[in-house]
């Protein structure tokens, strides 16, 4: 079966200007392409760029050059439209603390151009499948973080986007919660979303991700399937791969 | 541009501010509950403060005249004065408001007056103390009142009539309408209160909206939904401009409820007994009447002025990356509002041509006219435009500044 390309990114390339360190090339020529069903995963440490290549594909950021499409569509000429199509999840994306859950499941729908009868049936079922009902009209401040990561799972889905990206979306979440984002994820997958996935975790990497791309210092390294990185590098673990591709951290 | 989008995001913003405890507060409680309050307090106290004064009889000096026992008598006998007998240091006891005033007799004051010659009286007086200021006002009446007499007496001797010294009466007489005596009085602190309760009311749903959505992450939660950023910033825009024209709107209705209210309480106890009486000639005089069209006029002056603001300070606080940071930036601005409003409270500050042109101040100025009933209708047209400009300009810095990536994801 030919599927066919949902995420394509070529030579797309951020350089942040900054007066006193100069010029940063945070993204540097970096290509890629997502396919429907399956996960990709962005590997990297921390500032090697994974976000920056994520807000570049959800148009947060404007490409300094390169181009990217997001289901056909130009992030640089129809950004508006990609949006539509995309969920952004990432831990730096929060809800409001004074809305409850509905009304932000509710909000995100409408700004997605949603009709209000349609919103109550598609909150309706996300509260069945994520659990949500004992809390839906209570205020997003008083939540647990099981309870928020749940609002925002379903504030992602509501306009059920074809893609979605997860910007190292288990950061700072104890392990129950992560596994909530984990198993989300591969539902995900599994509905035939195109996912993208970011993250600092090996283990992660191995237990989630169909192909794996490890960014360093702004620019795509290695990439390809688990089995695929373990042949060529003649390691058995992620950790090894990473650090062959990446090389060993300088001696301080 | 979407105005579905731009409607979405309002009523969301403003369901969010309304659940927002500090906006709450500045743009309900201060208005209804603590304006009232201040003005009642403020209006009691100094209405006490000034009628104690006045009933008070002031202790004064008297120096020197020992050779003269009539005047002495004449003074001890007044019965607004309460005389002591003269020290040295009389002029360290005006200070320290333990005596009010002294007054000094030349030396043979009796027989100098009998004979005819000219004689001083010299009063002391702490000028700029009001206490004072009564005294010496209360002596000096006595005195000329004791001149006119001894003139009278003078004139009699000689069979000269009393017209020789006033061939006419000089009388003065107020053209002025109640309205400007009024705007003239509270004229420039009604501009000045608008002003900044506009900017008050605009103040912390701003801040909250762009800086406060930054610090809590939200910003980029709302960033990744279809809708465009200038959308987004007008949105949140007319939620600022809401928040400060309620402000605005709220404290006039409650203002006028307090003046009113106090007014007919006033004019009751007035038909009840001679202190209410008293009390409501006094209100008379310390609530005074104000132009209702120009007032309403003076609220229409202040919507570009809410306009400036709210853009203004979305701009400024859209850079800011946390709330904190935000009021560093707000606070200070403060004073940059509260000069130009206060230059109109200055007597003899009007307006013309160049002062037109100056944001804020010419607001306030022609606020200060308009609630004396004046209506300089091409001055008015003039600022409104202006000010117009001046927020259109605002507002396209503040959408501006939303489409810039730097400003939105600074860290």
């Amino acid at each position: 079966m030919v599927r066919a390309l949902m995420i394509e990114a070529r030579q797309l390339t951020k350089i942040f200007r900054d007066k006193k360190r100069g010029d940063i090339r945070a993204v540097d020529a970096v290509s890629f392409t997502c396919l429907p069903g399956r996960i990709y995963g962005l590997l990297g440490a921390n500032g090697a760029g994974k976000t920056t290549t994520l807000r570049l594909l959800a148009t947060l950021l404007q490409p300094t050059s390169g181009v990217a499409t997001v289901a056909g569509l130009s992030v640089t000429e129809q950004p508006a439209l990609v949006r539509a199509k995309v969920g952004f999840l990432a831990a730096s994306t929060a809800l409001y603390g004074r809305l409850t859950a509905r009304e932000t499941i509710g909000y995100f729908g409408r700004l997605n151009g949603l009709a209000d009868a349609e919103i109550a049936v598609r909150t309706q079922r996300l509260a069945d499948e994520l659990g949500m009902h004992e809390f839906l009209d209570r205020r997003v401040e008083k939540f647990s973080t099981g309870m928020k990561q749940k609002t925002s799972i379903a504030r992602t889905l509501i306009h059920d986007p074809d893609v979605i990206i997860f910007d190292e979306p288990t950061l700072g979440l104890d392990v129950m919660a992560a596994r909530t984002i984990v198993r989300f994820v591969r539902d995900c997958r599994d509905r035939g979303k195109t996912v993208i996935y970011s993250t600092h975790i090996m283990s992660e990497v191995e237990k989630l991700c169909d192909t794996v791309g490890i960014i360093h210092d702004g620019r795509l390294l290695a990439e390809g399937s688990w089995a695929e990185l373990k042949t060529r590098f003649g390691e058995t673990d992620m950790e090894d791969i990473f650090v062959k591709v990446v090389g060993e951290p300088p001696v301080v | 541009m979407n105005s579905h989008h731009i409607l979405t995001v309002y009523f969301k913003e403003l369901r969010d501010s309304l659940r927002d405890r500090r906006t709450i507060v500045s743009m309900f409680v201060i208005p209804t509950v603590v304006i009232p309050i201040v003005i009642l307090a403020f209006g009691a106290f100094t209405a006490t403060m000034v009628r104690k004064a006045r009933a008070e009889i002031p202790t004064v000096m008297i120096l020197g005249g020992e050779d003269s026992p009539t005047v002495r008598a004449a003074l001890a006998a007044h019965p607004r004065l309460k005389v002591v007998p003269g020290t040295d240091d009389f002029r360290a006891r005006i200070s320290e408001k333990r005596v009010r005033a002294a007054v000094e007799l030349p030396r043979d004051f009796d027989r100098l007056l009998a004979s005819g010659e000219p004689a001083t009286v010299k009063i002391y007086t702490y000028e700029g103390e009001m206490r004072s200021g009564f005294a010496a006002g209360e002596l000096d009446r006595f005195f000329r009142d004791f001149r006119e007499k001894t003139v009278q007496v003078r004139l009699d001797e000689r069979g000269i009539p009393a017209s020789i010294l006033k061939p006419f009466e000089l009388t003065r007489q107020n053209v002025a309408p109640p309205e400007k005596v009024g705007g003239n009085l509270i004229g420039g602190i009604i501009p000045y209160v608008i002003i900044l309760l506009t900017f008050t009311g605009a103040m912390y749903p701003a801040m909250d909206l762009t800086a406060g959505e930054k610090e809590r992450g939200t910003l980029e939660t709302l960033l990744c939904s279809p809708v465009g950023r200038t959308e987004i910033v007008l949105g949140k825009f007319f939620v600022v401009l809401t928040a400060a024209l309620a402000t605005v709107v709220l404290a006039s209705l409650s203002t006028l409820v307090t003046f009113s209210v106090s007014a007919f309480v006033l004019a009751k106890s007035a038909a009840t007994g001679a202190a209410g009486a008293a009390a409501a000639t006094m209100t008379r005089t310390t609530l005074p009447s104000i132009d209702p069209v120009g007032f309403l006029v003076s609220l229409a002056m202040v919507v570009p002025i809410a306009i400036l603001f709210a853009a203004g300070l979305l701009t400024l606080s859209l850079f800011a990356k946390s709330y904190k940071e935000a009021q560093s930036y707000v606070s200070p601005l403060i004073v940059v509002i509260i000069l130009p409003a206060m230059v109109a409270l200055f007597p003899g500050v009007e307006l013309n041509l160049q002062l037109a042109l100056v944001p804020i101040l010419n607001v306030s100025l022609v606020c200060k006219e308009l609630v004396s009933g004046v209506f300089h209708w091409h001055y008015l047209v003039l600022i409104f435009v202006s000010t117009c400009l001046y927020a259109g300009i605002a507002l396209a810095l503040a959408v501006r500044m939303f489409n810039r990536e730097s400003v939105l994801f600074r860290t």
